[in-house]
């Protein structure tokens, strides 16, 4: 299972990179596109929306299932990542190179409080 | 606890992702389900179907028998070997499974039936059968496996394993079957391509896969197999149509024999026009992709997808839906996909036949 141990991830299977600027970028795990399968849509917020942690700000879609994309912390997008909406199946080809969305966070320290590596291995590993 | 059929630990070896399916632990793909779609419209793949049940049915009088049990008329099959697509029916004309019978001889024929539905199907012809043909012997046989060889190059690649076969199976057409030792090919499946659907002894289905395989014919799982049957405008039992309703509310009135004066179960039940159909939907805007329970509006009332997914051939989204009596082909509709209303097209199914798009 391919879990880089530099970003922090969600029990919702996202997985959030804190850039040095303080903003997040966030993807899925490639644990999520390996239980998903092939997948053939993916929306994402728009840029401006503020959002709630544990929100479903994104959806994604395989041939098999939907899916909701949660916001892993409150903040405000500012940015989507067009190149996975034209061609979702790069999110199966690289889950950590493909990002959904960047976002500004409401609470810098909220990053800190979300799961790391070894504690997402584990509940990948689990479920 | 999940049954598992005797290609079982092959999935497994092969690192297949599985999943429950009508209480079986079935592969739903061997990695990109796609890609598997693709080998079979274009080149050869093989499902492991043994979760369906082969039942022989045995007795001087069996063709009368099924003649009252089954809704198609099995006194069309003349020719031994020749298939017949059919519902079974309740007598209140609900839809208790959708099965091929096989006409081996007068006093044997063949059904295969679904997993889910295999024991209700059972139960049920053995009632019928205490009113109708006390000396019908029903044989379920769970001692063969079946293996569905699907594709353009599906019956080569047989050829290539069985090589002895050929001469048996090579003149079949399509929806007949032969038998060849212990090996029973039938040129049918549910894919919309040419190919076979083998069965044969449990103990020889590995071996089967293996040498299938390395003919290279690609392993497929049911994840292919659903685009595959939706593409091609086949229904699934369990979501297109079920107990809940008949025949010709489920896009299978071509299945209902009415032309021949025999009675059978569910014929009554039937007789009215139905108020609901069955069609195709092409999704045209983005949006998501259609599945089944999304809320369809047309002009003539609301409706509800009974199956949809992604079709890897025509890169839009399909899907079947029961809307009211009314909505016709070429039809604009609209279907609800979280809370959006997008747009569709009712199509006449199929979507995809022997590798080109038809809509």
């Amino acid at each position: 299972m391919n879990i880089p141990p530099e970003l922090k991830y969600t029990q919702s299977h996202e997985w959030i990179r804190a850039e040095s600027d303080g903003t997040l970028t966030i993807g899925i795990t490639d644990h999520a596109q390996e239980a998903l399968g092939d997948l053939v849509f993916i929306e994402l917020p728009q840029v401006g929306r503020k959002v709630a942690a544990g929100e479903a700000c994104a959806v994604v879609e395989s041939v098999k299932a939907a899916s909701d994309v949660y916001a892993p912390v409150a903040g405000e997008v500012i940015a989507a990542n067009g190149e996975v909406v034209d061609a979702p199946e790069k999110v199966n080809a690289d889950a950590y190179a493909n990002w959904f969305y960047r976002l500004k966070p409401a609470s810098a320290g909220d990053v800190a409080k979300l799961l790391d590596a070894a504690a997402y291995t584990k509940l990948a590993a689990e479920g | 606890m999940l049954r598992e059929t005797p290609l079982h630990a092959v999935h497994r070896a092969a690192g297949a992702k599985m999943v429950d399916f009508g209480g079986w632990d079935m592969p739903v793909s061997y990695g990109s389900q796609i890609e598997e779609h693709h080998a079979v419209r274009c080149d050869a793949g093989m499902f492991d179907v043994s979760h369906m049940l082969p039942v022989d049915l045995r007795s001087a009088n069996v063709r009368d028998f099924l003649r009252y049990a089954l809704a198609n008329d099995v006194g069309k099959l003349t020719v031994p070997g020749k298939a017949l697509y059919s519902c079974l029916l309740r007598h209140d004309g609900g839809v208790l499974d959708d099965l091929i019978a096989y006409f081996l001889s007068e006093d044997w024929f063949r059904l295969v039936v679904n997993a889910a539905t295999a024991e209700k199907d059972v139960a049920w012809l053995t009632t019928l059968a205490a009113e109708r043909a006390s000396a019908l012997a029903i044989a379920p046989r769970r001692d063969l496996a079946m293996v569905a060889v699907q594709g353009p190059n599906a019956r080569e690649r047989v050829w290539q394993v069985l090589p002895g076969s050929r001469a048996a199976s090579e003149p079949l057409k399509p929806f007949m079957a032969a038998e060849f030792g212990e090996y029973f090919i039938a040129r049918t499946g549910y894919t919309g391509e040419d190919g076979f659907e083998v069965m044969l002894p449990a103990t020889r289905a590995a071996e089967f896969w293996h040498a299938l395989a390395a003919a290279g014919v690609r392993p497929c799982g049911l994840g292919a197999r659903d685009t595959l049957r939706l593409e091609a405008g086949m229904n699934l039992y369990g979501q297109d149509m079920t107990e809940a309703e008949n025949p010709l509310e489920s896009g299978l009135a071509w299945t209902v024999d009415t032309k021949s004066p025999r009675d059978f179960v569910g014929r009554s039940a039937i007789a009215t026009p139905p108020k609901r159909q069955l069609v195709g939907i092409l999704l045209l805007d983005k949006g998501g992709v259609l599945r089944s329970h999304q809320k369809v509006h047309t002009a003539a009332g609301e409706g509800e997808m009974t199956s949809g997914t992604f079709s890897p051939t025509l890169s839009a989204s399909i899907g079947f839906a029961r809307v009211p009596v009314g909505v016709n082909a070429d039809d604009r509709i609209e279907v609800e996909i979280r809370g959006k209303r997008l747009a569709a097209r009712v199509v006449k199914p199929p979507f995809v036949r022997h590798g080109k798009r038809l809509v």
